[in-house]
């Protein structure tokens, strides 16, 4: 019986996920192909995959990860490197490509196939993740997040500052606020003819496979091994290695996974926006990402992606084109788009205050925050080697 | 916990010859303060032991020890006469030793039955990319490994309509079942029970003691528990140690160590 509703529950998980996505599909026919609620709706998509990642770390394992925007950044230089003319002299001037597509094949610079990035992009952050965690390892609780708040802050300084640090043959690390650009688009020739120009359905539907992709993972490794395992150092530490779980690689795992999502979902951004800028990976960023789980209901993995969904509209169409002019209205000299990290911030507060478990909370997360469970001691020396 | 027809201890089934944990003068001090004090002893493979003492006498801190939870700062702790006192705790779990905690420690938010997973842990192999794409050797361990957990559940005396319940919602000697089934869970030979009749009623602690000789016949089990309950104590520990201040002030059978002045001083005060 009880197994029979544990497998119907995961049943249900997955019809949700194929009506949703399936109707998702569909939906940008019904706009104009370079309509802007189209680019709001890919936007939104990309979104949901970092949002799916953070919430690896903090929602599943409860790691405070407040630098979560260094992944943003890891996956669009990614791209940057290896989808554009950034390296425009290697190969004497002719460039090194490989199925890069046909008008990209004749540009200089390492031109890879979008596909092959992407790849790269999975391996560089889920390395830069396990990276970060490395000093986080021995820490607990706010002091994790104080030192992921300064890897955050110290990728995006490398960043801003990348075009004056030279890497071999007078080339840049980056090209801080002038850019990287244009980026490759994705090419995948007898799928689609990914030209924003023409048409952002290709777009569309290509994050669309990618939040399917994350949802699968989410949903399977909540359910495994590895997921039970992140839940339990959640809950208790010390209880956790007492039962075998190793705390090191659980938790590297936990920001290694976390951290692909987001090179993951910052490659494909790269790609779209067809530009790769410092000026994207500022600490607000991560607060931005973080917000959408916590409005959504930390550890849900439904309600998070609703949060980023809502979240994201609220950044690309409610405040910009549909509450923009209240302020002037009411006979204020100001847009509402220049309060929008302010807003956030009130919709954190409010969420805080009304429903801190989140709009769709996790049946775990609901009790600890309404009946107090969970410990924590330091006094352990379960972290030394 | 099922219960049996009680026999005096150290009869057949009892322990053999062979040592499986020893510790030779263990010190932890934490800055100044010496909280167990250069402690020997040892524990034959298959005996049921006893360590007593006042309150703050340091029992808890010297089973964090033989867990990995604290590194001595002075000595050695050998299982099997392997050196583990700088073995991170999920090795030592791993190596066949599992406890439980004075105050209950499961994961409050997971079911009875994920609980009891979580102690499977170290005994599974699949990893992150397997979780994600679930061969069929991934499944069948998954489901083998949730079976296993029902039945340790049912062993321990939990009723079958709780299995799924969340850990924090379970009544206080249920959570005490959970957590013995999740320590034996993870396969140990060695289990370690840190006050598991604290809050018990007598006839509660006399199933348990019963059920603590029945894991040693069936599951081959050697028990080191930490307890007040006199009671318990002689009728289950073949051998008893006592510290007070963290240091071992006596050690031997029931008997002797029930004569025995110092301990009679030490949990009464000096007699006139």
């Amino acid at each position: 019986m009880t197994e029979l509703r544990t497998r119907l529950k995961g049943r249900e998980n997955l019809l949700g996920a194929i009506v949703a996505l399936t109707i998702a599909a569909f939906l940008p026919l019904f706009f104009d192909p370079l309509s802007n609620i189209v680019d709001n709706c890919i936007l939104a998509a990309a979104y949901v995959v970092m949002a799916l990642g953070l919430n690896i770390v903090v929602g599943f394992a409860g790691l405070l990860d407040l630098g979560y925007v260094a992944f943003y950044a890891f996956g669009a230089y990614t791209v940057g490197w290896f989808a554009s003319d950034h390296f425009s002299a290697i190969n004497g001037q002719k460039g090194i490509h490989v199925l890069a597509g046909e008008f990209a094949d004749k540009l200089p610079g390492i031109h890879l196939n979008f596909l092959l990035v992407m790849v790269a992009a999975l391996a560089i952050t889920g390395l830069a993740g396990m990276l970060i965690g490395l000093p986080t390892l021995r820490l607990r609780g706010d002091y994790i997040a104080i030192v992921t708040l300064a890897f955050g802050e110290i990728v995006y300084r490398f960043a801003v500052n990348g075009d004056e640090i030279n890497i071999a043959n007078g080339y840049h690390l980056t090209n801080g606020r002038q850019a990287i650009s244009p980026i490759d688009s994705i090419d995948l020739p007898g799928l689609a003819n990914f030209d924003s120009a023409i048409s952002l359905r290709p777009y569309y539907w290509f994050v669309l496979v990618l939040v399917a992709l994350v949802l699968l993972v989410n949903f399977r490794l909540r359910d495994s091994r590895q997921g039970r395992a992140w839940i339990a150092i959640r809950e208790d530490e010390v209880a956790a290695a007492s039962m075998g779980v190793p705390l090191v690689k659980t938790k590297l795992m936990a920001y290694a996974t976390g951290a692909a999502f987001g090179g993951l979902s910052g490659t494909f951004l790269g790609s779209y926006l067809t530009s790769v800028n410092a000026n994207n990976f500022q600490f607000g960023f991560s607060i931005f990402i973080l917000a959408m789980i916590i409005l959504g209901g930390l550890g849900s993995i439904w309600g998070v992606a609703f949060g980023a969904i809502l979240l994201s509209f609220i950044n690309t169409y409610f405040i910009p084109d549909v509450f923009n002019s209240v302020p002037r209205k009411l006979g204020l000299d100001f847009d509402l788009t220049i309060l929008n990290f302010g807003i956030f911030g009130f919709l954190i507060l409010i969420v805080m205050v009304l429903r801190p478990q989140g709009l769709f909370p996790e049946r775990r997360r609901a009790l600890e925050l309404t009946e107090g469970v969970g410990v924590a001691d330091s006094t352990f020396e379960v972290n030394a080697p | 916990m099922s219960t049996s027809t009680t026999e005096p201890a150290a009869k057949p089934g009892g322990p053999s010859g062979k040592t499986m944990l020893s510790t030779e003068q263990v010190t932890k001090s934490f800055g100044g303060l010496v909280a167990v004090n250069n402690v020997s002893f040892s524990i034959p493979e298959r005996s049921i032991v006893s360590i007593i003492g006042p309150n703050g006498a340091g029992k808890t801190t010297f089973f964090n020890m033989l867990t990995g939870l604290y590194k001595p700062s002075v000595g050695r702790i050998l299982l099997d006469g392997e050196d583990i006192s700088r073995t991170r705790p999920d090795r030592i779990t791993t190596l066949g030793i599992a406890r439980t905690f004075q105050n209950i420690r499961l994961f409050a938010t997971m079911s009875a039955v994920e609980n009891v997973m979580v102690g499977q842990h170290a005994r599974m192999k699949a990893g992150l990319i397997g979780s994600i794409v679930r061969p069929p050797g991934v499944r069948r361990e998954e489901r083998e490994v949730r079976e296993k957990a029902r039945d340790m559940l049912s062993y321990v005396g939990l009723a079958k309509k709780n299995h799924d319940e969340l850990a924090v919602n379970l009544s206080y000697g249920d959570q005490r079942r959970v957590e013995i089934a999740r320590a034996l869970a993870s396969e140990p030979r060695l289990l370690l029970l840190d006050e598991p009749t604290a809050g018990m009623n007598p006839q509660e602690s006399d199933r348990l003691t019963a059920f603590m000789r029945q894991l040693r016949e069936e599951r081959n089990l050697t028990i080191l528990l930490i307890e007040h309950d006199m009671k318990v104590i002689m009728g289950v520990s073949e051998r008893i140690t006592v510290l007070d201040h963290g240091e071992k002030i006596a050690e031997g059978d029931p008997v002797e160590v029930r004569a025995n002045p110092v301990v009679v001083e030490a949990y009464l005060g000096k007699q006139g």
